[in-house]
């Protein structure tokens, strides 16, 4: 359970949004939208850690995220505007680090997971060779065989095709279904069931609404 | 949800890492070092470019400087610390700015791992590329300016610890400027200061020696210079990249 309370980011000292509480259960997809510059992309690095400049509390089954760092990421996945794919190496390699810094045992089977994101036979390519959407569903392999239960996505769909897109929703309700918590910003429509708004434009009565 | 609910049941697993499971820092550090190492074999092109300038430099100084023995052997021990300074620096710039230019720098961030072990595999991996390449080519260098022979020794092994030192300290320049654009001269600026020392007395030991007299003094304050910074260095890069990242 992720619990925001009096959250917002700051940026040269302005708040980016109205200060908003929320709390997100598990099973929950949540998906964050509002135009450019909304303040997605920030709100989503503050969650994760990465950008400190944040006024309100986060808190992570009870805990402030500040105050349990190490057990807060050892649960969290984020899949980034960036996805963190080296060029140089090979989908293998890649993956390999991936779980490696995460604490993964690495014994699992890269090709059975390249093949569920639609890259099968192409582990041992370095990524230079690969198109932009491949080279983010490499980045996105990393969603079959993270055990995180906090999923936090800056546009996963982004260069995808629309049957990797179908799949990646079909991911992300499963994730939900099993207990875990979808966080993500997208600006396609989604088809998926049961997941809600938070749109930083709309800001109604202590909250914003889709 | 009740916040009291056990995280086991929050450990989801997929299908395919059922048979995972959670290893310690040792496997992250492994994995980590891995792929620096294959990285930085890849680019060839970078691997050499140190090299090249310090062999460059030390083919142009004599025909600057003219090819007098006596004038070239005085030289030459500061000469190579300096060059060896210089080119340990010109390959600072580019440490953390790829992995934060394709986000990987961030993914280490979020590794539960702690970061100042994983920027050591960087470090590491920076000083066996650069540093031990130069210190294997300094004898080299040495007939090249006629360095006497009561030098080559102590020349390679001030230079084996001092690059160490070199490295660890100029980690902490390339973290600190890793969100701007242009860093290497502002990188230069914060990262010269703290070389002298290790200049000083890296250069001193080799003069000494030519000179006939011990060198353990100075070989010690060097290697604990280079303690000092292995032990300080990896805490500082941590702290300056946590910044660095969260400022972009």
């Amino acid at each position: 359970m992720l619990q925001l309370r009096q959250f917002t980011c700051v940026r040269d000292d302005e708040p980016l949004f109205i200060p908003f509480d929320t709390t997100i259960e598990a099973g929950d997809i949540v998906q964050i939208a509002g135009p450019n510059g909304a303040g997605k992309t920030t709100l989503l690095r503050s969650l994760c850690g990465l950008y400190d400049s944040y006024e309100g509390e986060c808190d992570w089954q009870g805990t402030a995220i500040r105050r349990s760092r190490e057990a807060f990421l050892s649960q969290l996945l984020y899949f980034g505007h960036h996805p963190g794919v080296k060029k140089s190496l090979t989908a293998r390699e890649n993956l390999e680090w991936f779980a490696g810094i995460k604490g993964v045992n690495s014994t699992f089977d890269v090709d059975a997971v390249l093949a569920l994101v639609g890259l099968a036979g192409y582990a041992d390519i370095p990524c230079q060779q690969m198109s932009a959407g491949q080279h983010r569903r490499v980045g996105l392999a990393r969603l079959y065989f993270d055990p995180s239960p906090l999923w936090i996505l800056d546009e996963p769909f982004t260069a995808i095709d629309r049957q990797g897109v179908a799949r990646l929703e079909s991911l992300l309700e499963s994730h939900a279904q099993k207990g875990g918590i979808v966080i993500l910003t997208t600006h396609q429509p989604l088809s998926l069931e049961g997941y809600r708004t938070i749109n930083l434009e709309k800001y109604e009565e202590g909250g914003y609404v889709s | 949800m009740s916040v009291e609910q056990a995280p086991e049941t929050l450990n989801l697993r997929s299908e395919v890492a059922d048979a995972a499971a959670h290893d310690g820092l040792w496997h992250a550090w492994k994995t980590a070092f891995r792929r620096e190492l294959i990285m930085a074999f890849r680019h060839k092109g970078e691997l050499a470019n140190p090299l090249i300038f310090f062999l460059m430099v030390v083919v142009f100084l004599p025909l600057g400087i003219g090819t007098e023995k006596a004038v070239l052997s005085q030289l030459a021990p500061g000469m190579i610390w300096v060059i060896a300074l210089l080119a340990t620096l010109l390959s600072l710039d580019g440490l953390f700015r790829s992995d934060f230019d394709d986000g990987s720098l961030e993914q280490l961030l979020l590794s539960p791992q702690p970061l100042a072990a994983l920027v050591l595999t960087k470090i590491l991996a920076h000083w066996l590329v650069t540093g031990i390449p130069l210190v294997l080519l300094t004898p080299l260098l040495g007939l090249m300016l006629y360095l006497p022979v009561e030098g080559y020794f102590p020349m390679m092994l001030s230079l084996l610890i001092g690059t160490g030192s070199l490295s660890l300290i100029g980690s902490i320049g390339a973290a600190l400027t890793v969100g701007l654009r242009k860093g290497g001269l502002i990188l230069s600026l914060v990262v010269m200061p703290l070389y002298i020392p290790v200049l000083i007395f890296g250069a001193s030991a080799v003069n000494e020696a030519v000179q006939g007299f011990a060198i353990g003094g100075q070989l010690a304050i060097l290697g604990a210079m280079m303690l000092m910074a292995l032990i300080t260095a990896p805490f500082a890069v941590a702290g300056a990249l946590r910044i660095g990242v969260s400022g972009s």
